[in-house]
């Protein structure tokens, strides 16, 4: 059960994925520039931003892509740096990152991939049982009202946007991270997927997970509902407050807070 | 009679020197002698030995394969590990067969046939004069196909007659064994009008780094609406000159699928020929190859669309790694009068090493009207996308690399449309990595 919680919890603690001044360069560009966020163990944020604010930039960062330049900060993972971890460490470590544009791998199915994902997992030399991974497996698709064809089928080959975003889901409650990334989760969802997907990651809350939820439009917010919400602007986290803040955005649009913005006394 | 087969106190006679210094016997078998000593070495400047390194085809050395020992013998069956599921077997070693597992009653009640060719030849003369090595090599391998008529002394002959269906797969295995021999497996499969068969060869050598050659013929003939699927695994030592010389006749609305796997050998050379001779006939020619370290495969195809209202789809994947090289010259003919011709021809090379090196060669020769005829060739190396979200899933980078190799190859594979021999070269191609 997940307990409600009234002001968000920003003392630092060691269970947290806490990110403490990012800078993160493209090329010559600096998109991220000093941000500082705490995403407890247990809870789910939600980062919300214009276009270019750096929201993707943020979760590749994260998750290590070797495009995306750090060039200062620290992200913390219960306390261990991980930004000197080699993507696939950071993820054996218990980080998971829901791609907004989930690649697509010819050949390799489904089954064989997550597979292939949890034996990395399993100590050196053993493997996930076959009947208990199947097993595994279909439960998890069956939340997710995914067909059981999709184990044979290639990666995200041929996939709808939805169905690709219900296998990001697959994954992460197949490889139950501690801290999940979910970045425009949202994107390309029709209200029915939107549903599914939302419900699935519902199902994966809980105070063995904490997850960041990245996105435009406040609809999500309202199937996935977040105990903090901030806002990025410019590479920044400009504002923090409750899911209120959300609906404050819809409403008056990310302007208003551009414009508190305009004279930065960040003290 | 045996019209052309080496008997078996010729082979004896043949074994006792080198392939290269002493000829064979039958008349037929002096004949190909004669000619193979007298077409020159394919040179640098030779067309059909474009991009080849020719330098590396001295064949001085090789001697006649021994008769292994009851230990190799069984240490070989054992080792011969095939579908779960077959129809016959038969398992040769140094060109010598060890064991023939037949078909079972009805399909021989049938008249199918399936022998090992000697067998063959002198049982049924006359069919076999017919089919056997009635193609010509005609992409350079002439003097390799002399080679193998002047010693071909094994390999399995498959008679699937009118309207009989075989449903599950027939296997062979050909192992090579020892330092220095040489092994010229032979397979003929005559499907008539209507029949339907899947073959298997599985060419193996019992220690993966002895020097050896294997020079071998496979030949595939359809009847009307025939369908014939084949697939060949080369897996030789790594230290193996492999010549292949394939032809594909496909005959009226029949359908052939061929699948060459090339995971072995030092220096292959593959040829394969479909003639599609019947209206209404299909051939897909379908090949992968893992070529590592300093391996160079060397594959020739040729379309030929000799009647109207025919297709033929390629598909040919490569992945390089170290310095290995690959060669890829294919040509789509249309002749005069084959209208309506589909062809499709495409070779994609993935290179995961900066100093592997793909060529490719594809034509065309088009004489006749309203056709479609499509060719490509592609080279690329792993999408840092495809590695990342595979990485960001915990799967470590090198086992990532292998996923993605793999999922480009299977998608070759799974083009045969049948599971249990998809499964099989999975699970070899999947050995070959972790080798």
């Amino acid at each position: 059960m997940r307990e409600s919680r009234g002001a968000p919890n920003y003392e630092m603690q060691m269970s947290s994925l806490s990110i403490k001044n990012l800078h993160v360069s493209i090329g010559d560009k600096e998109i991220i520039r000093g941000l500082t966020l705490e995403i407890p163990k247990g809870e789910v944020h939600a980062i919300m931003g214009p276009n270019g604010s750096g929201k993707s930039t943020l979760s590749k960062a994260i998750g290590g892509h070797p495009d995306y330049i750090v060039t200062g900060g620290e992200v913390l993972l219960d306390g261990d740096d991980i930004l000197g971890l080699d993507p696939d460490a950071r993820a054996r470590k218990g980080l998971f990152l829901a791609f907004q544009y989930p690649m697509e791998i010819p050949g390799v199915s489904n089954a064989n991939f997550l597979r292939a994902a949890l034996n990395a997992r399993q100590p050196e030399g053993e493997e996930i049982e076959a009947t208990e991974f199947y097993a595994q497996m279909y439960a998890e698709m069956d939340k997710l009202e995914m067909a059981r064809t999709f184990t044979a089928r290639s990666v995200n080959e041929g996939f709808s946007g939805g169905e690709k975003k219900r296998n990001e889901i697959l994954q992460m409650a197949m490889l139950k991270p501690a801290y999940a990334v979910l970045d425009e989760t949202d994107s390309g969802l029709d209200i029915d997927a939107l549903r599914i997907v939302s419900a699935g990651v519902n199902a994966l809350r809980g105070p063995n997970l904490g997850i960041l939820l990245i996105t435009h439009y406040q609809r999500l917010l309202d199937y996935i509902v977040p105990d903090v919400v901030h806002v990025m602007v410019e590479g920044r986290i400009v504002r923090s407050g409750g899911k209120e803040l959300a609906l404050e955005l819809e409403e008056r649009g990310y302007d208003f807070i551009k414009d508190d913005i305009t004279e930065p006394s960040l003290a | 009679m045996n019209p052309a087969i080496l008997e078996s106190e010729e082979v004896l006679t043949t074994n006792a020197a080198s392939i290269l210094s002493a000829g064979p016997v039958s008349p037929e078998q002096a004949e190909a002698w004669e000619k193979f000593t007298a077409l020159p070495m394919p040179v640098r400047t030779d067309e059909a030995w474009r991009f080849a390194n020719v330098k590396d085809l001295d064949l001085g050395g090789y001697v006649p394969a021994q008769p292994v020992d009851d230990a190799t013998r069984d240490e070989l069956l054992t080792r011969s590990m095939g579908l779960a599921s077959i129809a016959g077997r038969m398992v040769f070693a140094n060109d010598q067969l060890l064991v023939q597992e037949t078909l079972g009653d009805s399909l021989r009640q049938k008249g199918v046939i399936w022998l090992p060719l000697d067998q063959a030849a002198a049982e049924n003369p006359e069919l076999f004069r017919k089919h056997f090595m009635r193609e010509e090599a005609i992409l350079g391998g002439q003097k390799f196909a002399a080679l193998h008529a002047s010693q071909v002394r094994a390999g399995t002959f498959l008679y699937v007659p009118r309207g009989v269906e075989i449903d599950l797969p027939i296997e062979a295995f050909h192992w090579e064994h020892g330092a220095n021999g040489s092994v010229f497996p032979h397979t003929l499969i005559i499907a008539e009008d209507m029949a339907k068969v899947t073959l298997i060869d599985y060419y193996e050598s019992a220690v993966p780094d002895a020097p050896a050659l294997a020079c071998a013929v496979n030949d595939l003939w359809l009847g009307a609406g025939a369908s014939v699927t084949y697939v060949c695994v080369q897996n030789w030592s790594r230290k193996a000159h492999s010549f292949q010389l394939n032809s594909t006749v496909v005959g009226r609305d029949a359908h052939s699928k061929s699948l060459f796997a090339q995971l072995g050998g030092r220096h292959v050379r593959s040829e394969s020929i479909s003639h599609l001779r019947g209206q209404g006939g299909r051939s897909d020619m379908l090949a992968v190859t893992v070529a590592e370290g300093a391996q160079e495969v060397d594959a020739r195809t040729f379309q030929i669309h000799e009647v109207p209202n025919t297709q033929s789809d390629l598909l040919y994947k490569n992945s390089l790694d170290d310095t290995a090289r690959t060669i890829f010259a294919g040509l789509i003919r249309v002749d005069p009068g084959a209208h309506r011709t589909d062809a499709y021809q495409k070779v994609r090379n993935l290179l995961l090493s900066d100093e592997a090196e793909a060529n490719s060669a594809p034509g065309l020769e088009i004489e006749a009207d309203d056709v479609r005829c499509t060719h490509g060739a592609t080279s690329g190396q792993i999408e840092q996308e495809e590695l990342f979200y595979l990485l960001s899933r915990g799967i470590p980078k090198k086992d990532a690399q292998r996923l993605i190799v793999f999922g480009f190859l299977n998608e070759v594979i799974e083009r045969l449309g049948n599971e249990p021999v998809q499964e099989k070269l999975r699970e070899l191609v999947r050995a070959r990595f972790s080798e």
